[in-house]
Protein backbone atom coordinates (compact mmCIF):
# COMPACT_ATOMS: atom_id res chain seq x y z
CA UNK A 1 0.00 0.00 0.00
CA UNK A 2 1.88 3.20 -0.82
CA UNK A 3 0.92 7.13 -0.99
CA UNK A 4 1.16 8.15 -4.40
CA UNK A 5 2.99 11.23 -5.13
CA UNK A 6 0.74 11.64 -8.20
CA UNK A 7 -2.15 14.41 -6.84
CA UNK A 8 -4.69 13.41 -9.56
CA UNK A 9 -4.40 9.92 -9.09
CA UNK A 10 -4.99 10.37 -5.04
CA UNK A 11 -8.01 12.04 -6.18
CA UNK A 12 -8.95 9.71 -7.83
CA UNK A 13 -8.28 6.91 -5.48
CA UNK A 14 -10.55 9.89 -2.67
CA UNK A 15 -13.06 9.83 -5.42
CA UNK A 16 -13.39 5.85 -5.60
CA UNK A 17 -13.37 5.45 -1.95
CA UNK A 18 -16.42 7.64 -1.59
CA UNK A 19 -18.19 6.12 -3.50
CA UNK A 20 -17.45 2.62 -2.31
CA UNK A 21 -18.23 4.02 1.13
CA UNK A 22 -21.78 4.57 0.20
CA UNK A 23 -22.52 1.07 -0.16
CA UNK A 24 -24.59 -0.11 2.97
CA UNK A 25 -23.27 -3.43 2.88
CA UNK A 26 -19.94 -2.14 2.92
CA UNK A 27 -18.02 -0.84 6.36
CA UNK A 28 -15.34 1.57 6.82
CA UNK A 29 -12.72 -1.49 7.46
CA UNK A 30 -13.65 -3.46 4.61
CA UNK A 31 -13.21 -0.31 2.34
CA UNK A 32 -9.55 0.03 4.16
CA UNK A 33 -9.00 -3.10 3.12
CA UNK A 34 -10.19 -2.72 -0.45
CA UNK A 35 -8.56 0.47 -0.67
CA UNK A 36 -5.01 -0.72 0.78
CA UNK A 37 -5.80 -3.88 -2.44
CA UNK A 38 -6.24 -1.36 -5.11
CA UNK A 39 -3.01 1.34 -4.02
CA UNK A 40 -1.00 -2.68 -4.07
CA UNK A 41 -2.21 -2.82 -7.34
CA UNK A 42 -1.72 0.92 -8.28
CA UNK A 43 1.82 0.74 -7.34
CA UNK A 44 2.63 -2.70 -9.56
CA UNK A 45 0.96 -1.40 -12.57
CA UNK A 46 2.47 1.83 -12.42
CA UNK A 47 5.94 0.21 -11.85
CA UNK A 48 5.58 -1.85 -15.04
CA UNK A 49 5.35 1.41 -16.85
CA UNK A 50 1.45 2.35 -17.23
CA UNK A 51 0.69 5.91 -16.58
CA UNK A 52 -1.27 6.87 -13.03
CA UNK A 53 -4.82 7.19 -14.59
CA UNK A 54 -4.29 3.84 -17.16
CA UNK A 55 -3.39 2.11 -13.85
CA UNK A 56 -6.30 3.30 -12.25
CA UNK A 57 -8.79 2.91 -14.85
CA UNK A 58 -6.85 -1.34 -15.41
CA UNK A 59 -7.01 -1.16 -11.03
CA UNK A 60 -11.03 -0.94 -10.87
CA UNK A 61 -11.44 -2.82 -13.55
CA UNK A 62 -9.63 -5.58 -11.90
CA UNK A 63 -11.66 -4.66 -8.79
CA UNK A 64 -14.84 -5.77 -10.67
CA UNK A 65 -18.58 -4.28 -10.59
CA UNK A 66 -19.53 -2.77 -6.70
CA UNK A 67 -22.89 -4.30 -7.29
CA UNK A 68 -21.73 -7.74 -7.20
CA UNK A 69 -18.93 -7.02 -4.67
CA UNK A 70 -21.99 -5.53 -2.32
CA UNK A 71 -23.93 -8.34 -3.13
CA UNK A 72 -21.07 -11.20 -2.00
CA UNK A 73 -20.54 -8.86 1.31
CA UNK A 74 -24.28 -8.88 1.88
CA UNK A 75 -24.12 -12.61 1.65
CA UNK A 76 -21.08 -13.07 3.84
CA UNK A 77 -22.14 -10.54 6.80
CA UNK A 78 -26.08 -10.92 6.37
CA UNK A 79 -26.57 -8.91 9.49
CA UNK A 80 -25.38 -6.09 7.86
CA UNK A 81 -28.72 -5.20 6.41
CA UNK A 82 -30.14 -5.55 9.61
CA UNK A 83 -27.32 -3.61 11.76
CA UNK A 84 -28.12 -0.70 9.58
CA UNK A 85 -30.48 0.29 12.35
CA UNK A 86 -27.85 1.17 14.63
CA UNK A 87 -27.26 4.59 14.85
CA UNK A 88 -23.54 4.91 12.73
CA UNK A 89 -22.52 7.94 11.29
CA UNK A 90 -22.77 6.94 7.44
CA UNK A 91 -23.45 9.84 5.40
CA UNK A 92 -19.92 11.72 4.38
CA UNK A 93 -21.18 15.15 5.35
CA UNK A 94 -21.35 14.10 9.09
CA UNK A 95 -18.32 13.90 10.91
CA UNK A 96 -18.40 11.57 14.20
CA UNK A 97 -17.91 14.80 16.21
CA UNK A 98 -21.56 16.27 14.93
CA UNK A 99 -22.98 13.18 15.42
CA UNK A 100 -21.91 12.99 18.91
CA UNK A 101 -23.02 16.86 19.26
CA UNK A 102 -26.45 15.63 18.35
CA UNK A 103 -26.61 12.74 20.60
CA UNK A 104 -25.81 15.75 23.46
CA UNK A 105 -28.44 18.08 22.43
CA UNK A 106 -31.45 15.63 21.83
CA UNK A 107 -30.49 13.74 24.81
CA UNK A 108 -30.65 17.76 27.20
CA UNK A 109 -33.20 18.48 25.07
CA UNK A 110 -35.33 15.08 25.72
CA UNK A 111 -34.48 15.50 30.03
CA UNK A 112 -35.74 19.55 29.28
CA UNK A 113 -39.05 17.93 27.94
CA UNK A 114 -39.57 15.15 30.76
CA UNK A 115 -38.14 18.15 33.83
CA UNK A 116 -40.86 20.96 31.84
CA UNK A 117 -43.41 18.66 32.56
CA UNK A 118 -43.35 19.00 36.19
CA UNK A 119 -41.93 22.33 36.65
CA UNK A 120 -45.69 23.13 37.12
CA UNK A 121 -45.91 21.25 40.32
CA UNK A 122 -43.40 23.63 41.71
CA UNK A 123 -46.11 26.15 41.56
CA UNK A 124 -48.24 23.74 42.88
CA UNK A 125 -49.94 22.52 40.08
CA UNK A 126 -50.37 18.93 40.20
CA UNK A 127 -50.92 16.66 37.43
CA UNK A 128 -53.16 13.40 38.49
CA UNK A 129 -55.65 12.78 41.21
CA UNK A 130 -56.47 15.93 43.36
CA UNK A 131 -54.44 18.15 40.52
CA UNK A 132 -55.26 20.00 37.95
CA UNK A 133 -55.69 17.80 34.28
CA UNK A 134 -57.28 20.42 32.29
CA UNK A 135 -54.12 22.87 32.63
CA UNK A 136 -51.88 20.17 31.34
CA UNK A 137 -54.03 19.47 28.53
CA UNK A 138 -54.61 23.26 27.47
CA UNK A 139 -50.68 23.27 27.42
CA UNK A 140 -49.74 19.85 26.42
CA UNK A 141 -48.23 20.70 23.05
CA UNK A 142 -46.23 23.70 24.92
CA UNK A 143 -43.96 21.31 27.57
CA UNK A 144 -42.22 19.97 24.42
CA UNK A 145 -43.09 21.47 21.07
CA UNK A 146 -41.00 24.57 21.79
CA UNK A 147 -38.08 22.23 22.62
CA UNK A 148 -38.48 20.15 19.23
CA UNK A 149 -38.38 23.91 17.27
CA UNK A 150 -35.20 24.38 19.52
CA UNK A 151 -34.18 20.89 18.15
CA UNK A 152 -34.75 21.92 14.42
CA UNK A 153 -33.06 25.22 14.41
CA UNK A 154 -30.06 23.59 16.20
CA UNK A 155 -29.87 20.89 13.35
CA UNK A 156 -30.49 23.47 10.44
CA UNK A 157 -28.09 25.98 11.69
CA UNK A 158 -30.84 28.52 11.64
CA UNK A 159 -29.92 31.88 12.47
CA UNK A 160 -31.30 33.31 16.29
CA UNK A 161 -33.86 35.53 14.98
CA UNK A 162 -35.89 33.14 13.11
CA UNK A 163 -35.54 31.34 16.19
CA UNK A 164 -37.21 34.48 18.20
CA UNK A 165 -39.96 34.83 15.48
CA UNK A 166 -40.87 31.04 15.90
CA UNK A 167 -41.56 31.84 19.60
CA UNK A 168 -44.48 34.49 18.70
CA UNK A 169 -46.63 31.08 17.89
CA UNK A 170 -45.91 29.46 21.26
CA UNK A 171 -46.52 32.50 23.07
CA UNK A 172 -49.54 33.04 21.32
CA UNK A 173 -50.51 29.99 22.43
CA UNK A 174 -49.99 29.62 26.03
CA UNK A 175 -51.09 33.61 26.15
CA UNK A 176 -54.77 31.75 25.17
CA UNK A 177 -54.93 28.61 26.96
CA UNK A 178 -53.89 30.23 30.12
CA UNK A 179 -55.89 33.41 30.04
CA UNK A 180 -59.21 32.22 28.70
CA UNK A 181 -61.64 31.99 31.70
CA UNK A 182 -62.42 28.50 30.54
CA UNK A 183 -65.28 26.87 32.61
CA UNK A 184 -63.35 23.55 33.79
CA UNK A 185 -64.30 20.79 31.87
CA UNK A 186 -66.33 22.86 29.24
CA UNK A 187 -66.61 22.26 25.10
CA UNK A 188 -64.26 25.11 24.27
CA UNK A 189 -61.79 24.22 27.15
CA UNK A 190 -61.42 20.00 25.26
CA UNK A 191 -61.34 22.45 21.62
CA UNK A 192 -58.20 24.38 22.79
CA UNK A 193 -56.26 21.44 24.05
CA UNK A 194 -57.42 19.65 20.80
CA UNK A 195 -56.70 22.16 18.43
CA UNK A 196 -53.24 23.96 19.89
CA UNK A 197 -50.95 21.61 18.95
CA UNK A 198 -52.27 21.32 15.16
CA UNK A 199 -51.62 25.01 15.26
CA UNK A 200 -48.47 25.00 16.43
CA UNK A 201 -47.20 21.86 14.59
CA UNK A 202 -47.27 24.67 11.72
CA UNK A 203 -44.23 25.92 13.86
CA UNK A 204 -42.52 22.87 14.09
CA UNK A 205 -42.84 22.48 10.12
CA UNK A 206 -41.01 25.96 9.92
CA UNK A 207 -38.29 24.98 11.87
CA UNK A 208 -38.13 22.27 10.53
CA UNK A 209 -37.98 23.11 6.66
CA UNK A 210 -36.14 26.72 7.38
CA UNK A 211 -33.37 26.26 5.01
CA UNK A 212 -36.04 25.84 2.22
CA UNK A 213 -38.28 28.35 3.00
CA UNK A 214 -41.28 25.85 3.51
CA UNK A 215 -41.15 25.25 -0.19
CA UNK A 216 -43.42 22.29 -1.42
CA UNK A 217 -40.22 19.74 -1.91
CA UNK A 218 -39.69 20.53 1.96
CA UNK A 219 -43.44 20.33 2.86
CA UNK A 220 -43.63 17.00 1.61
CA UNK A 221 -40.34 15.83 3.73
CA UNK A 222 -42.27 17.69 6.90
CA UNK A 223 -45.61 15.68 6.02
CA UNK A 224 -43.32 12.41 5.73
CA UNK A 225 -41.52 13.16 9.00
CA UNK A 226 -44.90 13.39 11.24
CA UNK A 227 -45.63 10.21 9.89
CA UNK A 228 -42.88 8.53 10.62
CA UNK A 229 -42.90 10.30 14.13
CA UNK A 230 -46.06 9.28 15.00
CA UNK A 231 -44.88 5.36 13.95
CA UNK A 232 -41.96 5.79 15.83
CA UNK A 233 -43.95 7.49 18.44
CA UNK A 234 -46.20 4.41 18.98
CA UNK A 235 -43.15 2.08 18.98
CA UNK A 236 -41.63 3.69 21.80
CA UNK A 237 -44.90 3.72 24.04
CA UNK A 238 -45.32 0.58 23.30
CA UNK A 239 -41.95 -0.06 25.23
CA UNK A 240 -42.83 2.32 27.70
CA UNK A 241 -46.17 0.20 28.75
CA UNK A 242 -44.21 -2.73 29.12
CA UNK A 243 -41.13 -0.85 31.11
CA UNK A 244 -44.45 0.70 33.23
CA UNK A 245 -45.59 -2.91 33.86
CA UNK A 246 -42.40 -4.56 34.59
CA UNK A 247 -42.09 -1.58 37.51
CA UNK A 248 -45.00 -2.09 38.97
CA UNK A 249 -44.87 -5.89 38.85
CA UNK A 250 -41.64 -5.52 40.68
CA UNK A 251 -42.36 -2.96 43.06
CA UNK A 252 -45.68 -4.97 44.23
CA UNK A 253 -43.41 -8.30 44.90
CA UNK A 254 -41.70 -6.37 47.53
CA UNK A 255 -45.27 -5.08 48.99
CA UNK A 256 -44.62 -1.76 47.58
CA UNK A 257 -46.94 0.52 45.49
CA UNK A 258 -45.15 2.45 42.48
CA UNK A 259 -48.11 3.86 41.54
CA UNK A 260 -47.10 7.11 42.04
CA UNK A 261 -44.15 6.76 40.47
CA UNK A 262 -45.88 5.43 37.19
CA UNK A 263 -48.77 7.68 36.87
CA UNK A 264 -46.28 10.98 38.24
CA UNK A 265 -42.88 10.62 36.89
CA UNK A 266 -42.82 7.34 34.57
CA UNK A 267 -45.73 8.67 32.11
CA UNK A 268 -45.97 12.23 31.96
CA UNK A 269 -41.90 12.14 31.47
CA UNK A 270 -41.47 9.05 28.96
CA UNK A 271 -44.27 11.22 27.13
CA UNK A 272 -43.04 14.02 26.62
CA UNK A 273 -39.39 13.07 26.04
CA UNK A 274 -40.29 9.89 23.58
CA UNK A 275 -41.14 12.95 21.31
CA UNK A 276 -37.74 14.36 21.19
CA UNK A 277 -36.11 11.07 20.75
CA UNK A 278 -38.82 9.95 18.28
CA UNK A 279 -38.10 12.70 16.18
CA UNK A 280 -33.89 12.33 16.34
CA UNK A 281 -34.65 8.81 15.41
CA UNK A 282 -36.64 9.54 12.50
CA UNK A 283 -34.34 12.19 10.96
CA UNK A 284 -31.11 9.86 11.97
CA UNK A 285 -33.09 6.89 10.08
CA UNK A 286 -34.31 8.81 7.22
CA UNK A 287 -32.35 7.30 4.37
CA UNK A 288 -31.78 3.93 6.36
CA UNK A 289 -34.95 2.25 6.42
CA UNK A 290 -37.51 2.12 4.82
CA UNK A 291 -40.47 4.68 5.70
CA UNK A 292 -43.48 3.15 7.27
CA UNK A 293 -45.81 5.34 6.46
CA UNK A 294 -46.20 4.92 2.78
CA UNK A 295 -46.09 1.17 3.50
CA UNK A 296 -48.82 1.36 5.94
CA UNK A 297 -50.67 3.25 3.08
CA UNK A 298 -50.24 0.44 0.50
CA UNK A 299 -51.82 -1.88 3.03
CA UNK A 300 -54.70 0.18 4.06
CA UNK A 301 -56.01 1.55 1.03
CA UNK A 302 -57.43 -1.65 -0.57
CA UNK A 303 -58.88 -1.94 2.77
CA UNK A 304 -60.34 1.00 3.46
CA UNK A 305 -61.52 1.48 -0.20
CA UNK A 306 -63.84 -1.91 0.52
CA UNK A 307 -65.05 -0.91 3.41
CA UNK A 308 -66.58 2.22 2.43
CA UNK A 309 -67.55 0.99 -0.78
CA UNK A 310 -69.36 -2.21 1.49
CA UNK A 311 -71.01 0.35 3.75
CA UNK A 312 -72.39 2.28 0.90
CA UNK A 313 -73.86 -0.57 -0.57
CA UNK A 314 -75.21 -1.56 2.51
CA UNK A 315 -77.11 1.69 3.40
CA UNK A 316 -78.52 1.85 -0.08
CA UNK A 317 -79.66 -1.85 0.85
CA UNK A 318 -80.97 -1.69 3.69
CA UNK A 319 -82.31 2.35 3.41
CA UNK A 320 -81.47 2.29 7.29
CA UNK A 321 -80.22 6.24 7.88
CA UNK A 322 -77.14 7.35 9.52
CA UNK A 323 -78.15 7.75 13.37
CA UNK A 324 -76.93 11.00 14.42
CA UNK A 325 -75.57 10.84 17.44
CA UNK A 326 -73.00 13.33 19.16
CA UNK A 327 -69.89 11.44 18.45
CA UNK A 328 -70.82 10.85 14.49
CA UNK A 329 -69.68 14.12 13.27
CA UNK A 330 -66.33 13.43 14.58
CA UNK A 331 -66.32 9.63 13.37
CA UNK A 332 -66.60 11.08 10.08
CA UNK A 333 -64.27 13.84 10.43
CA UNK A 334 -61.44 11.38 11.72
CA UNK A 335 -63.03 9.46 8.36
CA UNK A 336 -61.76 12.19 6.19
CA UNK A 337 -58.58 13.06 7.93
CA UNK A 338 -58.14 9.25 7.41
CA UNK A 339 -58.38 9.47 3.58
CA UNK A 340 -56.67 12.71 3.40
CA UNK A 341 -53.58 10.98 5.48
CA UNK A 342 -53.72 7.91 2.51
CA UNK A 343 -53.87 10.15 -0.25
CA UNK A 344 -50.24 12.43 1.27
CA UNK A 345 -48.68 9.43 2.04
CA UNK A 346 -49.65 7.51 -1.06
CA UNK A 347 -48.29 10.46 -2.84
CA UNK A 348 -45.20 10.80 -0.44
CA UNK A 349 -44.46 7.67 -1.50
CA UNK A 350 -44.80 8.00 -5.06
CA UNK A 351 -42.66 9.05 -8.26
CA UNK A 352 -44.66 11.99 -9.17
CA UNK A 353 -43.12 11.27 -13.19
CA UNK A 354 -44.73 7.71 -13.10
CA UNK A 355 -47.53 7.30 -15.24
CA UNK A 356 -50.82 6.17 -13.35
CA UNK A 357 -51.24 2.55 -12.54
CA UNK A 358 -54.01 0.11 -10.93
CA UNK A 359 -52.90 1.90 -7.45
CA UNK A 360 -54.10 5.44 -7.90
CA UNK A 361 -57.65 3.99 -9.56
CA UNK A 362 -58.30 2.56 -6.40
CA UNK A 363 -57.23 5.87 -4.53
CA UNK A 364 -59.33 7.79 -6.59
CA UNK A 365 -62.80 5.32 -5.96
CA UNK A 366 -61.48 5.23 -2.19
CA UNK A 367 -61.62 9.32 -2.37
CA UNK A 368 -64.80 9.74 -3.97
CA UNK A 369 -66.47 6.91 -1.97
CA UNK A 370 -65.22 8.75 1.54
CA UNK A 371 -66.88 12.11 -0.41
CA UNK A 372 -70.28 10.27 -0.76
CA UNK A 373 -70.29 8.78 2.62
CA UNK A 374 -69.47 11.61 4.12
CA UNK A 375 -72.18 13.66 2.14
CA UNK A 376 -74.56 11.52 3.25
CA UNK A 377 -73.65 12.00 6.58
CA UNK A 378 -73.63 16.04 6.43
CA UNK A 379 -77.44 15.96 5.48
CA UNK A 380 -77.98 14.28 8.14
CA UNK A 381 -75.86 15.94 10.54
CA UNK A 382 -76.97 19.43 8.95
CA UNK A 383 -80.85 18.27 10.11
CA UNK A 384 -79.74 17.96 13.72
CA UNK A 385 -77.95 21.80 13.83
CA UNK A 386 -80.58 22.84 12.23
CA UNK A 387 -83.27 21.51 15.13
CA UNK A 388 -80.51 21.94 17.84
CA UNK A 389 -78.91 24.68 16.92
CA UNK A 390 -75.05 25.08 17.50
CA UNK A 391 -72.53 24.43 20.15
CA UNK A 392 -68.80 24.67 19.81
CA UNK A 393 -68.53 21.28 19.44
CA UNK A 394 -70.57 21.08 16.05
CA UNK A 395 -69.07 24.42 14.75
CA UNK A 396 -65.61 23.07 15.27
CA UNK A 397 -66.16 19.33 13.98
CA UNK A 398 -68.90 20.72 10.81
CA UNK A 399 -65.68 23.30 9.80
CA UNK A 400 -63.01 20.79 9.74
CA UNK A 401 -65.12 18.55 7.74
CA UNK A 402 -65.90 21.27 5.63
CA UNK A 403 -61.94 21.77 5.14
CA UNK A 404 -61.72 18.61 4.63
CA UNK A 405 -64.51 18.13 1.72
CA UNK A 406 -62.96 20.86 -0.21
CA UNK A 407 -59.49 18.99 0.04
CA UNK A 408 -60.76 15.91 -1.13
CA UNK A 409 -63.15 16.84 -3.53
CA UNK A 410 -60.64 19.32 -5.38
CA UNK A 411 -58.58 16.23 -5.17
CA UNK A 412 -60.39 13.53 -6.93
CA UNK A 413 -61.07 16.06 -9.81
CA UNK A 414 -56.80 16.12 -10.01
CA UNK A 415 -56.70 12.78 -9.45
CA UNK A 416 -59.34 12.37 -12.44
CA UNK A 417 -57.58 14.40 -14.21
CA UNK A 418 -54.53 12.87 -14.15
CA UNK A 419 -55.86 9.00 -14.35
CA UNK A 420 -57.50 10.73 -17.99
CA UNK A 421 -53.61 11.82 -18.79
CA UNK A 422 -54.94 15.66 -18.73
CA UNK A 423 -52.84 16.45 -16.10
CA UNK A 424 -50.08 15.40 -13.92
CA UNK A 425 -49.78 14.19 -10.47
CA UNK A 426 -47.70 16.74 -9.51
CA UNK A 427 -50.54 19.06 -9.72
CA UNK A 428 -52.51 17.11 -7.09
CA UNK A 429 -49.22 16.84 -4.40
CA UNK A 430 -48.79 20.49 -4.82
CA UNK A 431 -52.54 20.93 -3.76
CA UNK A 432 -52.29 18.90 -0.95
CA UNK A 433 -48.99 20.55 -0.05
CA UNK A 434 -50.68 24.10 -0.76
CA UNK A 435 -53.41 23.31 1.41
CA UNK A 436 -51.57 22.38 4.48
CA UNK A 437 -51.41 25.12 6.47
CA UNK A 438 -55.10 25.84 5.99
CA UNK A 439 -55.50 22.97 8.46
CA UNK A 440 -53.29 24.78 11.57
CA UNK A 441 -54.45 28.09 10.33
CA UNK A 442 -57.83 26.95 11.26
CA UNK A 443 -56.97 25.01 14.49
CA UNK A 444 -55.63 28.70 15.63
CA UNK A 445 -59.06 30.42 14.82
CA UNK A 446 -60.42 27.54 17.04
CA UNK A 447 -58.08 28.02 19.52
CA UNK A 448 -58.56 32.11 19.49
CA UNK A 449 -62.07 32.96 18.65
CA UNK A 450 -64.02 30.07 19.69
CA UNK A 451 -63.49 30.47 23.68
CA UNK A 452 -64.63 34.25 23.27
CA UNK A 453 -67.27 33.90 20.97
CA UNK A 454 -68.71 30.87 22.57
CA UNK A 455 -68.88 32.74 26.01
CA UNK A 456 -66.19 29.74 27.27
CA UNK A 457 -68.83 27.13 27.75
CA UNK B 1 -9.05 -20.04 -21.21
CA UNK B 2 -12.58 -18.64 -19.62
CA UNK B 3 -13.08 -20.26 -16.76
CA UNK B 4 -16.33 -21.32 -15.58
CA UNK B 5 -18.38 -18.70 -12.81
CA UNK B 6 -19.23 -21.67 -10.42
CA UNK B 7 -15.81 -23.67 -10.63
CA UNK B 8 -13.95 -20.33 -9.90
CA UNK B 9 -16.26 -19.92 -6.95
CA UNK B 10 -16.04 -23.19 -5.63
CA UNK B 11 -12.25 -23.59 -6.30
CA UNK B 12 -11.98 -20.36 -4.16
CA UNK B 13 -12.18 -21.86 -0.85
CA UNK B 14 -9.73 -25.05 -0.97
CA UNK B 15 -6.97 -22.22 -2.81
CA UNK B 16 -7.24 -19.64 -0.29
CA UNK B 17 -6.90 -22.19 2.51
CA UNK B 18 -4.21 -23.83 0.84
CA UNK B 19 -1.89 -20.37 0.39
CA UNK B 20 -2.86 -19.35 3.98
CA UNK B 21 -1.60 -22.66 4.80
CA UNK B 22 1.96 -21.73 3.09
CA UNK B 23 1.83 -18.68 5.27
CA UNK B 24 0.13 -15.79 6.56
CA UNK B 25 -0.88 -13.65 3.98
CA UNK B 26 -2.86 -10.86 2.72
CA UNK B 27 -5.75 -10.11 -0.25
CA UNK B 28 -3.34 -8.32 -3.05
CA UNK B 29 -0.92 -11.30 -1.97
CA UNK B 30 -3.17 -14.02 -2.42
CA UNK B 31 -4.79 -13.03 -5.78
CA UNK B 32 -1.06 -13.07 -7.23
CA UNK B 33 0.40 -16.28 -5.91
CA UNK B 34 -3.27 -17.41 -7.48
CA UNK B 35 -2.69 -16.40 -10.43
CA UNK B 36 1.15 -17.35 -10.49
CA UNK B 37 0.10 -21.02 -9.47
CA UNK B 38 -1.97 -21.59 -12.21
CA UNK B 39 0.41 -19.83 -14.70
CA UNK B 40 -2.45 -16.65 -14.99
CA UNK B 41 -5.37 -19.17 -16.43
CA UNK B 42 -7.32 -18.51 -13.16
CA UNK B 43 -8.52 -14.65 -13.15
CA UNK B 44 -10.01 -13.52 -9.75
CA UNK B 45 -12.22 -10.41 -10.10
CA UNK B 46 -10.02 -8.83 -7.13
CA UNK B 47 -12.19 -7.53 -5.12
CA UNK B 48 -14.42 -11.23 -4.61
CA UNK B 49 -11.69 -12.46 -2.87
CA UNK B 50 -12.60 -10.90 0.40
CA UNK B 51 -16.10 -11.52 0.75
CA UNK B 52 -14.58 -14.95 0.48
CA UNK B 53 -11.98 -14.56 3.07
CA UNK B 54 -14.79 -12.66 5.15
CA UNK B 55 -16.58 -15.98 5.43
CA UNK B 56 -13.89 -18.00 5.75
CA UNK B 57 -13.30 -16.02 9.30
CA UNK B 58 -16.73 -15.82 10.41
CA UNK B 59 -17.07 -20.09 9.70
CA UNK B 60 -13.02 -19.89 11.68
CA UNK B 61 -11.33 -21.16 8.80
CA UNK B 62 -8.47 -17.95 8.98
CA UNK B 63 -8.09 -15.65 11.41
CA UNK B 64 -7.38 -11.98 10.49
CA UNK B 65 -5.67 -8.77 12.53
CA UNK B 66 -4.64 -5.52 11.37
CA UNK B 67 -1.11 -5.00 11.35
CA UNK B 68 1.52 -2.13 9.61
CA UNK B 69 2.83 -2.93 6.32
CA UNK B 70 6.40 -2.33 4.84
CA UNK B 71 4.79 1.26 3.35
CA UNK B 72 2.98 2.68 6.70
CA UNK B 73 -0.46 1.88 5.76
CA UNK B 74 -1.83 -0.26 8.20
CA UNK B 75 -2.81 -4.05 5.75
CA UNK B 76 -5.05 -6.76 6.92
CA UNK B 77 -3.40 -10.66 7.40
CA UNK B 78 -4.93 -13.42 7.56
CA UNK B 79 -3.66 -16.72 9.26
CA UNK B 80 -5.11 -20.11 8.66
CA UNK B 81 -6.78 -21.74 12.12
CA UNK B 82 -6.76 -25.30 13.05
CA UNK B 83 -10.27 -25.57 12.07
CA UNK B 84 -8.80 -24.19 8.68
CA UNK B 85 -6.14 -26.81 8.17
CA UNK B 86 -9.07 -29.54 9.02
CA UNK B 87 -11.70 -27.91 6.48
CA UNK B 88 -8.55 -27.62 3.66
CA UNK B 89 -8.01 -31.38 4.24
CA UNK B 90 -11.85 -31.73 3.45
CA UNK B 91 -11.68 -30.47 0.82
CA UNK B 92 -9.10 -31.80 -0.31
CA UNK B 93 -9.87 -35.00 -0.16
CA UNK B 94 -13.29 -34.15 -1.74
CA UNK B 95 -11.20 -32.41 -5.05
CA UNK B 96 -9.12 -35.70 -5.31
CA UNK B 97 -12.18 -37.68 -5.61
CA UNK B 98 -13.49 -35.30 -8.35
CA UNK B 99 -10.05 -35.06 -10.16
CA UNK B 100 -9.62 -39.08 -9.78
CA UNK B 101 -13.40 -39.85 -11.14
CA UNK B 102 -12.47 -37.26 -14.40
CA UNK B 103 -9.35 -38.72 -15.11
CA UNK B 104 -10.66 -42.05 -14.78
CA UNK B 105 -13.23 -41.35 -17.24
CA UNK B 106 -11.28 -39.12 -19.48
CA UNK B 107 -8.51 -42.21 -19.60
CA UNK B 108 -11.02 -44.39 -20.69
CA UNK B 109 -12.45 -42.18 -23.78
CA UNK B 110 -8.73 -41.42 -24.98
CA UNK B 111 -7.99 -45.45 -24.85
CA UNK B 112 -11.63 -46.45 -26.45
Amino acid sequence: MTTFADRPLEEQIAQWRAYVRRRPALHGPDVEELEGHLRDQLAALTKAGLAGDEAFLVAVKRMGSLDALSREFARAHSERLWKQLVMAPGAADESPNRTRAETLVVLILAVAAAVAIKVPELFGVRLGRGGDPPFYARNASLFVLPLLTIYFLWKRGSEVVSGLWLALPFAAAALFANVYPFRTGGDTEVLTALHSPIALWLAVGFAYVRSRRFADGGRMDFVRFSGELAIYYVLIALGGVVFTGFTMMMFRAIEMNAEWLAQGWLIPCGAAGAVIIASWLVEAKKSVIENMAPVLTRLFTPLFTLLLLVFLATMVWTGSPINVKREVLIGFDLLLVLVVGLLLYAASARDPQAPPDFFDGLQLLLVVSALVVDGVALTAIAARISEFGFTPNRVAALGENLILLVNLAWSAWLYACFLRHRGSFGALERWQMAYLPVYSVWAALVVVLFPPVFGYR
Amino acid sequence: MDMSKDLVAASATPLVLAILAEGDSYGYAIIKRVAELSGGHLQWTDGMLYPVLHRLERQGHVAAKWSASENGRRRRYYRITREGRAQLAAQRQQWQVVDGTLRGIWMNACTA
